[in-house]
């Protein structure tokens, strides 16, 4: 699954020794990660490592106690929220919205950083609203209001909301929680159609066969530390995932794409 | 969830069709009812005017219209000099404050919040206060101290509480409401105590703090409308803000709002409003609150369509409370705010039981 397309001289996101302190713990300890367009970069890691944390840090939302982040070239602190929100969009991992919202008006927001404080949405900006509902599968729902959704409809509604920002880069966290395994493959799919039109994702996974499935490169963050980062089959490794989530999980190669796959290693069963 | 490599935007399903007509409608609506409200208004009082001769007089006022009344001098004089100005203050400052109520509860994410939840109304009962029991208000000053004392009061409750709510260049929605109480409970408590030493002097207080518009003129509506204007012109820019600010702070910054400015100028164009009203009309409660919360549960939470309804319903609301106000105990006149309460209460209580209070979570 590896990108078909050269990659973009300029990283959307260039992330350089960041450093986090939350109310004076370390959360992130000078991680560096790139993501460039037509790429998705897995950020793997357990409970509590960094990952929604580095997710904030990088639309500025977070101080950095060190370290830098830029998006295409400019540090993330010297970009109007305006601008920022034109090239980065955030999946957040259970985001907050009123329950009598309608879905298509959850979507609409999406186009906000493309208005201005006069002008009301244009028939393109509509039509950019549809297209992203369309491309989740939120058409059939588009006007119901978002209390009546299940926790797979309202995700790919926000994703969505994602979508119509048209993005160069897209931020998300745990887009597979709440999700089937074939809602979840297809959340993955279309990560990987959006980078072949050009988009960078980075997205915050538990899920290490998915993730080892989907991403071109990911990165393993353990304790606010990136311990390994590089392509799926060199990261997802018996000795890296046994390293950071202990003995009780193997990692086997997948029947037909040899991808790693991480499943329990069960030794003895109660019954057996 | 369909797959495609390429976004092709396509015609919308008439979505931004869809939302006009969802505007139009309620529009309309509100409109004939502050219409029907008004009309009533002027026809309620000490004389009973038919109401086709109380309108043939306030249109004989606009430019180009001329109709033939039969009628007594003195019922124009009545209409156009008693009546209108009144039922224009409270239309006025019915729509005033719940128009600032909504933009209160928009940026608080809030249905309990109000206009007066930083000190609005408790900084103008003081600022009046203080004119009504000092020599000024028997000096000649045609437009009056009271309303002029009111309003800086309000907006020196509002600038305090922000600034102790402040920290650094953002303010916590928490720290402004706790703020907002403390300030108010000083200022509340100065007031009584005013009222307590001031003896007959200090009376005209309590007509303040339960609201009236019997000192509604044409001079207090044009001074004060420049104030309401602006304000509302502010928050009517911002209304697509407010609605990205129904998410939470975080996700409209992620949407490109900057969050602390947007806060600030809504909270204060809000607030300006408010203060006017109460300037005008002293304190009335209930219609900054409930006003904007049932137009919610009825119309939706799209604040472009919201704000103006609740400044409509607000408006037809306060000018219905006045003429029940006027007609009630008559000739007796009872206070309007203790009549908004009294009708509105029961009437939320009632929403409240039929359509579960919603619209926010």
């Amino acid at each position: 699954m590896s990108a078909a397309h050269a990659p973009a001289a300029v990283a959307l996101l260039a992330a350089r020794g960041v450093t986090v302190d939350l109310g004076g713990a370390p959360v992130l300890r000078g991680v560096d990660l790139d993501v460039r367009g037509h790429e998705v970069v897995g950020l793997l890691g357990p409970n509590g490592a960094g990952k929604s944390t580095f997710l904030r840090a990088a639309t500025g939302l977070v101080p950095l106690a060190g370290g830098s982040i830029a998006v295409e070239g400019v540090a993330v602190d010297r970009i109007a929220r305006r601008d920022l929100a034109r090239a980065v969009a955030v999946v957040q991992q259970l985001p907050e919205a009123p329950g009598s919202m309608l879905v298509e008006e959850l979507v609409l927001l999406g186009r906000n950083p493309h208005l201005g404080l006069l002008s009301r949405e244009s028939a393109h900006d509509y039509a950019v609203a549809a297209d992203a509902m369309r491309r989740t599968g939120c058409e059939e729902f588009a006007h119901r209001p978002l209390r009546t959704l299940s926790g797979g409809q309202r995700r790919r509604a926000f994703i969505a909301r994602a979508l119509a920002q048209e993005p160069r880069l897209l931020l998300l966290d745990e887009p597979n929680a709440n999700l089937d395994v074939q809602a979840q493959a297809e959340a993955f799919e279309l990560l990987r159609a959006l980078a072949r039109d050009g988009v960078g994702v980075l997205v915050a996974v538990h899920d290490l066969t998915l993730a080892a499935a989907y991403c071109d490169r990911v990165a393993m963050l353990v304790d606010g530390r990136v311990i390994a980062s590089g392509a799926p089959a060199e990261v997802v490794t018996s000795e890296v995932v046994s390293r950071v989530y202990g003995d009780r999980v193997i990692v086997i190669p997948h029947p037909q794409s040899g991808a790693p796959i991480v499943v329990p290693a069960v030794m003895e069963r109660a019954d057996a | 969830m369909s797959i495609e490599a390429t976004p092709r935007p396509r015609p919308a399903v008439g979505l931004g069709r869809r939302r006009r007509l969802a505007t139009a409608g309620p529009l309309a609506l509100c409109t004939g009812l502050l219409v029907a409200v008004a009309a009533l208004s002027l026809t309620q009082g000490a004389a009973s005017i038919p109401p086709g001769t109380a309108i043939a007089f306030v249109l004989n006022r606009l430019p180009l219209i001329h109709i033939g009344v039969e009628a007594p001098a003195s019922w124009e004089t009545i209409v156009v000099d008693v009546r209108l100005p009144r039922l224009l203050a409270a239309g006025v400052v019915g729509a005033a404050l719940a128009y600032s109520g909504a933009a209160y509860q928009g940026v608080f994410r809030n249905p309990l919040a109000d206009p007066y939840l930083l000190g609005v109304a408790s900084g103008a009962a003081l600022g009046a206060s203080i004119a009504i029991v000092s020599p000024l208000e028997s000096s000649s000053y045609e437009f009056g101290w009271v309303p002029l004392l009111a309003f800086a009061g309000a907006a020196l409750a509002v600038l305090l509480a922000y600034g102790f709510a402040q920290s650094g260049r953002t303010v916590s929605n928490t720290a402004l409401i706790l703020a907002g109480i403390a300030i108010s409970s000083v200022a509340s408590a100065i007031t009584s105590f005013i009222l307590l030493t001031g003896g007959d002097r200090a009376q005209p207080i309590l007509s303040f703090l339960f609201g009236s518009f019997n000192t509604a003129s044409w001079t207090r509506l044009v001074v004060g409308a420049p104030y309401l204007l602006g304000g509302a012109a502010v928050i009517a820019l911002h209304a697509r803000l407010l609605n990205v600010l129904q998410l939470d702070e975080e996700q409209a910054a992620q949407l490109g709002v900057d969050v602390a400015r947007s806060k600030v100028i809504l909270l204060a164009a809000a607030s300006l409003v408010a203060a006017t009203a109460v300037a005008m009309a002293g304190v009335i409660g209930f219609v900054g609150l409930v006003v904007p919360h049932v137009t919610r549960m009825v119309f939706g939470g799209d604040y472009r369509r919201l704000l103006p309804l609740a400044a409509l319903l607000g408006a037809s609301f306060l000018i219905g409370t006045d003429v029940l106000a006027r007609t009630l105990l008559r000739p007796q006149e009872v206070p309007v705010g203790i009549v908004t309460a009294m009708v509105g209460g029961p009437f939320f209580l009632y929403l409240l039981r039929v359509r579960r209070i919603g619209g926010f979570r």
